[in-house]
Parts: structure tokens; C-alpha cells; sequence
């Protein structure tokens, strides 16, 4: 074989392994990824920032959302939409005020220990109103947990029974019944601190630890508390 | 009369010199002069660390090890440096090197040296093993057990982070691990979901996290102090994740932070109770993933 057609070759094999690169990362970054939201702040005046957070959980986050409808998911409120998003930056040595309106059903936990608020200021919840020290483990639909800052909370689920539980994401807190959860908590120095749900929650997936659970974007994602 | 025949390979030159004997002599030399610095210098930095009995076991049992062998690498080193320096070519002329023969003495001192330092070392792992313990799980029905009264902890594994349970304190669970210094300590390594591998560095403790096995280890702690801890099996998106810092501190200051954990567990204790069928989690050496999934 000629050099001049060998050259070629390896050139067309070049190329065609960079355009296949290209789209597994593209692939990664739209499908699989997460873009990030930088929550704004709201109040500075003490000289420790206030930040509010709205996230809601959802049984399935819906192909306006997702190329994976019927994935479960986090959704952040950013600028009255919500989108999928779960990296967040937030700053540091601040007041994060955290609202959860959660949309999907009971699912239990596979360590009732969870069930345990902790991280959070004075180590309880509110679920609907009322404050809450540990929701039954039977009753949780998710959690929202920060390992390396100690922040655990188990989310309650919608009933069964529920007369208008939601479908597709995005879900109207106006429109559909859900569990609202609220608590405070501080962030410290800047870190890079991953969340993540540790209710087996990704149906269809061996243990439900697969899908939604491994992928960024989901059921996971970062806190980047920024100086 | 017959002529030389000008394509015929020159014969060796006559080497009267003792190559073997130079080798022993820069190998022992070099050998003197490693061994104790690597004894002294090296040894200490050999990890996991000090912060157990078995930790400072492990240190010291590697330490030896390195000492051991230090000799057979000084050795191949001085072999190959004198080979290369000796009898590299000197000339483009293409001559035969001397005649390989067999040497027996040779021989059966490698064969009886190669097996001292194998039979040594396996009698000294063994009986450091049964000595004090490797630090590592030695199964449910672990077979070097030490005397005496011990801490249970139970280390409980799962996607992603470690949660730690203490049966003398009613089972109470904390994402936190404490352990009092100066004591032995009898851990009960299990998972919830997948395989992991807790790994609790500077104790020099490893030991697989598998659902529905306890793996059980025994450490004796040492002075007030930090480890690490984290997840030494790839369990998943967050393994690189999993991981937390272990305390050990003296009598008093365990007993405050137990109570504080016992006053927040409180709150979960009526629920962790329930027997299992109604989705609680009573004490147990050992559980399995449940719920297998979510319903739907």
C-alpha cells in the first residue's frame, strides 16, 4: 500500500474517532450532565449572605425536561422555571432558606436511620407547616443529602390516594398535590460538596441505584460554595 | 602448512579475572550500607500509620519486609551494573562471549537462599497474623479473636456514604465514628446494597462491606487522633465520594459526644425498633437491601 493512501487512512480513522468523542460528550453534557445555577443573593445587609432555594422532586421529569421521560428527578426554580438543574453555587458562610415541594409517592428507606433531620438549624424540618424531629421511614419518597456537611433529611411522600398527584415534571404547586418541606442551613468555606437521594428511588434499575441515581443531573449533584 | 582462516570468530581473551567475587563484595558492601538506612529511614514512612496497635504492626511488619529484600535488590543492582560496565562491547568486531557452563554451587545457593527468605517471611507474616492481628476482616467466624473484653461498632455500607452503630449504646447509629482511645475495638463491617470496602487508613483496618455478611475485625486503638476513613471498592457514581474522618478520643470525651448522638438518635429510635417487616431496623450483625426497589 501506498504511503499517501495510508497517510489517508489514518486520517479518516482520526476524524471519525474525534466526531465520536465529540458526540459522547455532547451526549454527556445534555443528557447526562448538569449546567449549574447560581442562586442569587437576597439579602447581604447582615454581612452574611441569604439565599432562598426552591427544589422539587418528581416521579418523572418529562420529555420537555429530559430524553429520559420517565426518570425521576430535582428540579430548581430558577427565575419562576423550573429546570433541571442540581449543580448549584451558593456562597459561602451564608443562610441557604430551603423549600421542597415534593410531587412522588412513598417509597421507604433502606437505612431508617435517615429519617433522622440533621445538618440543618436546630436538627428539624418543616413538613407542611408542622415541625418535624424523624418522618417514618416507610413514608419517605427521597431525601436531600449533604454527606460532607452532615446534612440529611428524609422527604415525606405524596399518598397513594392523592386525587391529583402529578405526571410529567414540570409539576405546579398550584395545580398538583404535593409535600412541602422546608429548613435552614448554613454553608461554611468554599468546597465542592456533591448531594445526592439516598432513597432507592430509580425504578427499572438493579437495587434502584441505577439511572437517575448514578447521573448527574437527577438525583444528584453539586453544591459549589464560593467565596 | 595451513592458513588462518581470515572469517573465523576471534577466540575469547583469557579472563583470569574472579568477576564473581567483586560482584559479592560490592553486593555485600552495597548491601551494609542500604539495609540499615532503609531499616531507619524508610521503614518509618511505610504506611498506614500509628494511630492502633495494628497500624504500628503493620508499619513494623513492613519494615522488616523491605529489610529483607533490600539485600536481594542490591543484588540485581550490582549484577546488572557490573555486568553492564564489564563486559560491554568494546569494538564493532563480532567475537562469541565465553561459555556459559553450570555451575552447581550456584545453583543450590539460589535454591536454599530464595527459599529461607520465602519460608522466613511466610512464618513471620503468619505468626504476626496470629500475634496481633493484620487489621483486616477476617469473616463472620474470624479465626485470630484477642482476649478480652471488646467495643463492638458496627460499620454499616452503603451507596454512598458509612453510617456507624454501637450495640452497648441501644444500637444507636451515627454518620459520625468515634471510638474511645485505648481499647480494643471489635468491628462489624456490613452493606446495605452494593460491595464496598471500608477503609479506615491510619488504623491500618480494611475490611469488604457486603450485604448479608458481618465481616468482623479487631483493632486496638491508640492515643487521641484522626483517620481517615473511605470506600476502597468501586461501588458506583460517588465511590470517589464516600469517605469521612474517624476520631479517637479518651474516655470522657467519647461518653459527650455519645450522649449528644443518643439525644439527636432519640427522635428515630421508636422507628429504627420496629421489626423489620414493618420497616424498621432493629440491631442486627447483618441486613439486606430492602426495599429491593421502588414501587411503580
Amino acid at each position: 500500500m501506498r504511503l499517501g493512501v495510508k497517510l489517508l487512512l489514518v486520517a479518516v480513522a482520526l476524524t471519525a474517532a474525534g466526531v465520536m468523542i465529540g458526540f459522547y460528550v455532547s451526549n454527556l453534557t445534555t443528557l447526562a450532565g448538569s449546567p449549574s445555577y447560581a442562586l442569587p443573593v437576597q439579602d447581604a445587609s447582615s454581612g452574611h449572605p441569604v439565599v432562598n432555594l426552591q427544589i422539587e422532586t418528581v416521579a418523572a421529569v418529562g420529555p420537555e425536561l429530559s430524553r429520559n421521560p420517565d426518570w425521576v428527578s430535582y428540579l430548581v426554580r430558577d427565575n419562576g422555571q423550573w429546570k433541571r438543574k442540581t449543580v448549584w453555587d451558593l456562597p459561602a458562610h451564608a443562610t441557604v432558606h430551603v423549600t421542597i415541594y415534593n410531587f412522588d409517592g412513598a417509597s421507604g428507606l433502606r437505612n431508617p436511620f435517615l429519617a433522622r433531620p440533621q445538618g440543618m438549624v436546630g436538627n428539624r424540618i418543616l413538613v407542611d407547616g408542622k415541625p418535624t424531629d424523624a418522618i417514618d421511614p416507610n413514608d419517605a419518597s427521597h431525601t436531600f443529602a449533604v454527606p460532607a456537611l452532615g446534612l440529611i433529611l428524609a422527604i415525606p411522600g405524596v399518598p397513594d390516594d392523592a386525587k391529583n398527584p402529578c405526571g410529567y415534571a414540570p409539576c405546579s404547586v398550584a395545580k398538583y398535590d404535593h409535600r412541602t418541606i422546608k429548613f435552614t442551613f448554613h454553608t461554611t468555606t468554599p468546597g465542592h460538596f456533591r448531594w445526592q437521594c439516598f432513597v432507592p428511588c430509580a425504578a427499572g434499575w438493579l437495587d434502584g441505584f441505577g439511572g437517575p441515581m448514578q447521573t448527574i443531573g437527577y438525583m444528584d449533584g453539586f453544591l459549589n460554595v464560593r467565596a | 602448512m595451513a592458513t588462518a582462516d581470515p572469517n573465523a570468530a576471534a577466540a575469547p581473551p583469557n579472563d583470569s579475572t574472579n568477576h564473581g567475587l567483586r560482584v559479592v563484595v560490592a553486593w555485600f558492601v552495597l548491601s551494609a550500607i542500604a539495609t540499615p538506612l532503609v531499616a531507619i529511614f524508610v521503614g518509618r514512612l511505610i504506611p498506614p500509620g500509628n494511630a492502633s496497635v495494628q497500624g504500628t504492626e503493620q508499619v513494623f511488619d513492613n519494615t522488616w519486609m523491605l529489610s529483607v529484600i533490600t539485600p536481594v535488590i542490591c543484588l540485581l543492582v550490582v549484577f546488572f551494573a557490573y555486568g553492564l560496565g564489564s563486559f560491554r562491547a568494546t569494538s564493532d568486531a563480532v567475537v562469541d562471549g565465553p561459555p556459559l557452563r553450570n555451575d552447581a554451587r550456584i545453583q543450590v545457593l539460589w535454591m536454599v537462599g530464595t527459599s529461607v527468605i520465602v519460608l522466613f517471611l511466610a512464618g513471620f507474616g503468619t505468626y504476626e497474623l496470629l500475634q496481633n492481628g493484620a487489621g483486616g476482616g477476617q469473616g463472620p467466624n474470624p479465626i485470630a479473636v484477642p482476649s478480652g473484653s471488646k467495643f463492638q461498632v458496627q460499620v454499616v455500607a452503603q451507596q454512598w456514604q458509612f453510617t456507624y452503630r454501637y450495640p452497648s449504646l441501644g444500637g444507636m447509629e451515627s454518620n459520625q465514628l468515634y471510638l474511645p482511645a485505648d481499647t480494643d475495638v471489635e468491628l462489624h463491617v456490613t452493606s446495605l446494597d452494593a460491595i464496598h470496602s471500608f477503609w479506615a487508613y491510619e488504623l491500618g483496618v480494611k475490611a469488604d462491606a457486603n450485604p448479608g455478611v458481618d465481616n468482623v475485625v479487631f483493632v486496638k486503638t491508640k492515643g487521641p487522633g484522626v483517620f481517615h476513613v473511605r470506600c476502597a471498592e468501586l461501588c458506583g457514581l460517588w465511590h470517589p465520594y464516600m469517605f469521612n474522618n474517624g476520631h479517637v478520643v479518651d474516655s470522657g470525651q467519647f461518653q459527650a459526644w455519645a450522649a449528644k448522638q443518643q439525644k439527636l438518635y432519640a427522635a428515630i429510635k421508636p422507628f429504627m425498633d420496629k421489626p423489620e417487616s414493618d420497616g424498621g431496623a432493629p440491631y442486627s450483625k447483618t441486613y439486606f437491601p430492602a426495599p429491593d426497589r421502588r414501587a411503580g
